[in-house]
């Protein structure tokens, strides 16, 4: 406590209550912020393995529960249901009472949620391996999970509208992207769940999986994201949000386009032809939306570009909004049904994938975290920020790579396919970039392993810890965050 | 309006779901609404497969076993179970289930798919697919004879060097013959596209019809060989 109180400053409270402290429970969402990373570790060691087997070397072949196929869906269920969601929960228990002055619904139940969601993602996991996994993408959730995890999202969202309720007059822009969040992710999660499974059949169902895999996206995860960053920017660069009128356009343009455009995953497809068409405009409609978020947030930043240096939540938040943009300008073009001759099932589309979700979501919850705890642990800063940055870059570019080399193959394999190259051919030829991709995951991989390291080295050093880390002291510089 | 909890709630949040749900949702379902979808039992008794036949022929003790006999409701069991490790072992995020208009798709797997291919049970929910690190399966039935899918589960590199397809061993029993589930997925396989008329009867064979299956069934049961799945018909 005393050797953490040298080098305060940053109002992270070091044990002294102060007004947000009766609002916040921060065990809570350290709680919740040490799950992320659980999941985090667990998601990209999946996703890691599941590379091998395309190289050739799955090191586990041969035994039922090891099946590749099933470890790429606890890749992906992992990161949406564990890794995303229990950082979202984090940030939202430490932003919603801040921004209503209010606690959320109930203390004890958002604790029975923490434990109730860890068992969920848990039990997803177990099912997925013994070959329960319902035949829904990214909501491969066995089905009997489904009706338990939608009741812990409507206890989620009651547990945060509840305060959000008792506020009056307009209200910040943060606040209309969580509210919306809510109420979609109940609705998206019982449409993509049980329509197809219990009521609809056929192509119709795919317009339906389509939609639930889009929204699962656009209406779970990018509300709550772009929520997030209204709050943390202005917060951490202390000064508003450049445009009022831009966060208006931004947000409204999102709640009307984006839900709209869930078929452009089928193009091509057997599903109705006009509805296709329709899903590519409202798609390539996105694009001009988001630009005015992009120009809202970096005119919010201009003046105070050192932040980028000084500021690793900042540097996270801001390269995440630069592959956001990617991202989207990349999503108006191979909507069109031009490209999609060409990139539609190849690994163009995985590295988008992976781009939209660790690039751009992924970024900002790692930058929330290094904001986040520091400031929940109650130390004055991380135990090294030179690790810190080693994470930022193996990530970062470790991403980069990733996504550039898969855009790359899929251009090629598009073009083999089209040209009638036999498969075994195709195959040979993607090898060398499904390298490349391994050895970017590895580099993802080894920076989030130094980020962990370097979290649990902060932990240690929270007040009350016993003070025998005299060594570790000296590495801990002024809080950079 | 716009920046109220109301207008957030009612407006954005239900709103403009709902106004999404009716249009990307509804109405596709509208249009096939009058489209009846078919039981596994009916897609069954539309035509047994010959390689089913052929799988009881080839592996009689482990057919015994695992099914019986052939009959159609021994097929719609097979289909419904190989469909269930289709899905468990997610074949489907490596294999897509159509074929695209485009990038000459028609030449390399057959007809293109049409929505009223997927109006049946083992369709639900729909395999699509959004990625092929594999060929599309949907023309997959026929394409192969059951030996070479046999050895392709077995070990996929052993009849493709370059495959990046996973070995599956647990479709096999100890003496490496296919188990249940390996007939199974099998069967699924080589149903995937026995509707449409492209559909190459190898063995010379013409469309299976119920009646055939019937006498199929007892010769199998008895002999364990003999009729291949009956003859032209
Ligand atoms: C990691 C991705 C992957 C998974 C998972 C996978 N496959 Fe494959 N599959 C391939 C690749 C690549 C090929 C092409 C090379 C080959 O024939 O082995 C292929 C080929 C095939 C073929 C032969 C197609 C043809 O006619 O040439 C069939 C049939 C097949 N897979 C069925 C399955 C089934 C059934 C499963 C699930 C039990 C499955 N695959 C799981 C990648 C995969």
């Amino acid at each position: 406590m005393t050797a953490a109180g040298g080098a305060s400053g940053t109002g992270s409270g070091l044990g002294a209550t102060t007004a947000a402290d009766r609002l916040v429970d921060r065990p809570l969402v350290f709680a919740h912020l040490v799950a992320a990373m659980v999941f985090l570790a667990v998601s990209l060691l999946a996703g890691f393995l599941f590379s091998m087997q395309f190289l050739q070397h799955y090191p586990l072949p041969q035994h039922e529960i090891f099946s590749p196929g099933r470890w790429r869906l606890v890749h992906t269920n992992g990161v949406a249901y564990g890794f995303l969601a229990n950082a979202f929960l984090g940030g939202l228990y430490w932003a919603v009472p801040r921004l209503t002055l209010r606690p959320v619904l109930h203390r004890g139940l958002s604790w029975f949620l923490f434990v109730a969601w860890q068992a969920i993602v848990l039990a997803t996991a177990v099912g997925l391996l013994a070959g329960h996994a319902q035949a829904l993408e990214w909501g491969e959730t066995p089905v009997w999970i489904d009706p338990v995890a939608l009741l812990g999202l409507i206890l989620v969202a009651v547990n945060f509208l509840v305060p959000i309720s008792c506020l009056s007059g307009p209200m910040y822009v943060a606040i209309w992207y969580f509210i919306a969040a809510f109420v979609w992710t109940v609705l998206v999660y019982a449409m993509g769940n049980f329509l197809p499974q219990y009521f609809v059949g056929g192509a119709a169902a795919g317009a339906i999986a389509g939609l639930f895999i889009h929204d699962l996206v656009g209406l779970f995860v990018t509300p709550l994201g772009w929520g997030l960053m209204y709050y943390f920017v202005p917060v951490i660069l202390k000064k508003p949000i450049w445009s009022h009128g831009l966060s208006l356009v931004g947000f409204w343009g999102l709640a009307f386009f984006y839900p709209l455009t869930g078929i452009h995953h089928f193009l091509y497809s057997p599903i109705p032809m006009f509805l296709q068409h329709g899903a590519v405009i409202t798609t390539i409609a996105i694009e001009l939306v988001v630009t005015t978020v992009i120009v809202n947030f970096f005119m919010t930043l201009s003046g105070r570009g050192d932040a980028l240096r000084t500021s690793m939540p900042i540097r996270w938040f801001y390269t995440g909004m630069v592959f956001y943009f990617t991202t989207c300008l990349q999503c108006a073009f191979q909507t069109t049904l031009a490209f999609q001759r060409i990139i539609h099932f190849t690994d163009w589309v995985v590295g988008h994938a992976h781009l939209v979700m660790l690039g751009v979501f992924g970024f900002w919850l790692l930058g929330m975290m290094v904001y986040l705890i520091p400031r929940v642990v109650g130390t004055a800063g991380w135990y090294s920020d030179v690790l810190n940055s080693w994470h930022y870059w193996l990530t970062m570019l470790g991403t980069l790579v990733m996504f550039l080399d898969l855009l790359v193959a899929g251009v090629v394999q598009g073009y083999m396919w089209r040209e009638l190259s036999p498969w075994d051919e195709v195959l040979a030829a993607s090898v060398p970039f499904w390298f490349v991709r391994a050895v970017s995951g590895t580099a993802i991989l080894i920076g989030q392993f130094l980020f962990f390291y370097n979290a649990w080295k902060t932990w240690q050093l929270r007040p009350g810890a016993a003070p025998s880390h005299a060594a570790l002291m000296e590495n801990m510089q002024p809080a950079a965050t | 309006m716009f920046e109220s909890k109301a207008g957030v709630f009612l407006i954005a949040g239900l709103g403009f779901f709902a106004l999404a749900f009716l249009v990307m949702a509804v109405l596709p379902w509208a249009i096939y609404a009058g489209e009846p979808e078919l039981t596994v039992e009916q897609v069954a008794a539309s035509g047994i497969v010959p390689e089913f036949v052929d799988l009881a022929e080839r592996y009689p003790e482990q057919f015994k076993r695992a099914f019986g006999t052939v009959s159609t409701q021994t097929f719609a069991e097979a289909l419904r179970f190989g469909h269930e490790v289709y899905v468990a072992d997610a074949c489907w995020h490596c294999h897509s289930q159509f074929v695209r208009p485009v990038s000459n798709e028609d030449l390399r797997w057959g007809p293109v798919s049409t929505a009223l291919e997927y109006q049946n049970a083992l369709q639900r929910p729909v395999l699509f697919g959004t990625r092929r690190v594999g060929p599309d399966l949907i023309r997959e039935g026929g394409r192969r004879s059951n030996d070479w899918h046999v050895a392709h589960f077995w070990q996929p590199t052993n009849v493709v060097p370059t495959s990046v397809m996973p070995p599956y061993r647990w479709f096999f029993d100890e003496q490496g013959y296919p188990n249940k589930r390996g007939m199974s997925i099998i069967t699924y396989v080589q149903w995937l596209g026995s509707w449409v008329k492209e559909y190459p009867y190898y063995h010379g064979e013409g469309p299976p019809s119920l009646p055939m299956a019937a006498t199929t069934q007892s010769s199998v049961a008895h002999a364990g060989a003999g009729s291949t799945g009956g003859g032209p018909p």
